[in-house]
């Protein structure tokens, strides 16, 4: 069907049909929902984390998220900032992707501190030493650039064009768009790497523990380059996936090649840097503290055996971006997309050693035994929350904004 | 380093376990709870959900009846001076600055009301001494008439730990202010309560730095050991035993290493 509401030449499924398809995400809102009151309300009880798992599910999900969201930042970069045309074909989507990434973070980190009330302590009594002020700080400048960033977006559906003023705004929005998108590649560059720089200056804490340069740890670099290599990825595949979804061609296989091409090139080199990382942690840092290597990687039930080494840095590192630096493997869209989907594992676990790996690894010799942590209900619904409050507002934006400017070309 | 005030005498207090003296007794324990109102539930089955100051830990060399072992650690916060005196590892990261290193008294402090809970300090933690309060402090009625008025409660949701009893020292300080020469704080004016409550004598507590404090002496000794001293947290507190066992399990060592005072010896 069409009417007036929705972006010009285009066509939306029925309102029923459309309720119908949110319902589900509703349902989990709901539960979630349900679940944020008793967080709230009775306190971080209603959790499985205890003193040894001080970071637990959430802080994963945040770091992954962030790192996701971060399509939103380089492709910004890559269409304001480099002037590479084609990006802006999907620049659109990938800011709606980063405002459910950004927002979902910051609710997640609103659950996960034991006194809400008092965030803006974070603020108000700054430690300029710490990381996580400054991931607060760029965190929350660069969602109000998101949010700049995506309002232009809005004012572009047809009902509110007819609007002399919004109109007019959208458009000088649009012309000064360089200027935030440059504001959010700094901020994002601070960000990504102050989440890396969270574990990587534990130096009580072996397993996270970097060197670096200057005050920032290597983890600091290998947290922005992952997210500027990977967060692309993911924003195509969900540009992918959405495609699937409606049934229709939304985005011309070059914007999808570009992008694949150019983040298989830094996840290349990202994962030669990370790999590299590994070596010299292995071998220096953590020897150097009493630990060999295998000491991280054996004498626990299974969960952090040798394998998620493996599973990171060659099967979601090396194997996809030796994928997408062909050409061969960018044509096929099986393999581009296959090769996306391992990127974005990879980056996920990642995220997830360097939080509850850190946190599992017994340090004193005479606490043998590994610390064992499995997420409450209430931590699982609202770890999944994003995702259904992500369908919400794509779906949103998708039938009412005209996010792919090449949807009416390919869709006559 | 935080450079000191003219007027202002640095001390660097410091506690000395002998693990050879603990016993296990736990009345350390007993006293922290008593003294610094350390709230606890019915249900503490779970340790790793129960507050507590200082903690004893029963480890044992390993070996199979009649060669076991049994040394008992008692483990408060270790107050580590960190790298650059200053800069021990849960204070840095605060984003909040809820936790400080006192330069003048080299104690970290902990600051409830300031904690917004965000649990960083409790991951940069090695040692587990940070705790959490899962759940609203509540004593049993007649209880709550005995709690110390000297340490405030802590609410649900911040983190808190040992202060190497502060308020005692903030007491000793000012009564030696009343006698006129307020830096002039004997070893017996200030001491822990988990060093007063030791039945066999094996706290010791005192200034570091101070040659007439028997810490100062202690903590020389060849058998003197911190607990993973290689993670270069520069604890102040220093345990005491001259078994090798319990020196190898207290810090990791790769497989051809030793620890320092057993260095080239078999004992």
């Amino acid at each position: 069907m069409t009417t007036s509401a929705f972006p010009e030449g285009v066509k939306r499924c029925s309102s029923g049909k459309f309720i119908l398809w949110l319902l589900p995400a509703f349902l989990v809102l709901l539960i979630a929902a349900y679940a944020m009151f008793r967080v709230w309300f009775y306190g971080l009880n209603q959790t499985n984390m205890n003193d040894a798992y001080g970071f637990a599910i959430w802080i994963w999900a945040d770091l992954a998220v962030i790192a996701l969201g971060g399509g939103a930042f380089f492709s910004g970069f890559l269409a304001y900032l480099v002037g590479v045309k084609k990006v802006k074909n999907i620049i659109n989507f990938a800011v709606v992707l980063g405002v459910v990434c950004y927002t979902s973070a910051l609710i997640l980190l609103g659950l996960d501190v034991g006194q809400p009330l008092r965030g803006w302590f974070i603020f108000w009594h700054a430690n300029i030493h710490s990381m996580l002020t400054e991931v607060a700080f760029c965190l929350t400048i660069y969602l109000g650039v998101l949010i700049v960033e995506f309002i232009p977006v809005i004012l572009e559906n047809p009902k509110i064009q007819k609007i002399r003023f919004f109109h007019h705004l959208s458009h000088n929005m649009h012309e000064i768009m360089a200027v935030f998108a440059a504001t959010g590649v700094f901020l994002s560059f601070f960000h990504q790497g102050s989440l890396g720089g969270v574990p990587g200056v534990l130096y009580g804490r072996p397993f996270a523990f970097r060197e670096g340069l200057f005050i920032w740890p290597w983890t600091f670099f290998l947290f922005t380059w992952s997210a500027a290599a990977v967060g692309p990825l993911f924003t195509a595949t969900m540009c992918r996936l959405t495609e699937f979804i409606t049934q229709k061609k939304l985005v011309k296989d070059d914007v999808y090649e570009l992008l694949a091409k150019i983040s298989g090139w830094m996840l290349l080199t990202y994962i030669i840097a990370k790999s590299l990382d590994t070596i010299y942690w292995a071998t220096v840092t953590a020897p150097a503290r009493g630990f060999a290597f295998m000491d991280f990687y054996s004498n626990n039930p299974a969960y952090y055996g040798v394998w998620i080494l493996i599973a990171e840095i060659v099967i979601c590192g090396f194997l996809p971006a030796l994928i997408l630096i062909t050409q061969k493997g960018r044509e096929n869209k099986k393999l581009l997309f296959g090769a996306a989907i391992l990127a974005i594992i990879g980056l996920c676990i990642n995220r997830w050693v360097m939080v509850l790996q850190v946190l599992a690894a017994p340090l004193k010799p005479f606490q043998e035994e590994w610390f064992v942590y499995s997420p409450a209900w209430t931590e699982v619904i609202t770890t999944i929350m994003p995702i259904a409050y992500g369908i919400v507002l794509i779906s949103i934006a998708y039938r009412y904004l005209p996010l792919f400017p090449q949807e009416k070309e390919l869709n006559p | 380093m935080e450079k000191l005030p003219s007027h202002t005498k640095a001390r660097h207090f410091g506690m000395v376990i002998d693990l050879d003296k603990c016993t296990g007794c736990a009345s350390c324990m007993v006293a922290c709870y008593s003294e610094n109102n350390v709230s606890f539930r019915d249900e503490e089955s779970i340790k790793l959900l129960s507050i507590n100051w200082i903690q004893v830990y029963k480890i044992t060399n390993g070996k199979p009846f009649p060669d076991t072992e049994v040394c008992y650690l008692p483990q408060p916060c270790m107050q580590c001076d960190g790298k650059d005196f200053g800069h021990p590892p849960c204070v840095s990261v605060c984003p909040a600055v809820a936790t400080d290193f006192d330069t003048p008294t080299g104690i970290v402090s902990q600051i409830p009301v300031r904690c917004f809970g965000c649990r960083y300090c409790m991951a940069a933690c090695p040692y587990h001494a940070r705790k959490f309060n899962w759940w609203d402090p509540v004593w049993p009625a007649d209880m709550e008439r005995y709690l110390s008025p000297d340490v405030s409660p802590r609410m649900r949701g911040v983190i808190e730990k040992c202060t190497f009893c502060y308020h005692r020292f903030q007491r000793a300080r000012q009564q030696a202010y009343y006698k006129g020469d307020a830096e002039n704080i004997k070893e017996a004016d200030y001491q822990t309560a988990c060093t007063q409550a030791c039945p066999s004598g094996a706290i010791t507590f005192g200034d570091m730095d101070n040659p007439d404090h028997a810490v100062y002496t202690l903590k020389k000794s060849r058998y003197a050991f911190r607990l993973l001293e290689r993670l270069g947290t520069q604890p102040s507190v220093y345990y005491l035993s001259t078994r090798k066992w319990v020196h190898r399990a207290c810090d990791n060592y790769l497989e051809h290493e030793e620890p320092a005072a057993f260095a080239g010896k078999s004992a």
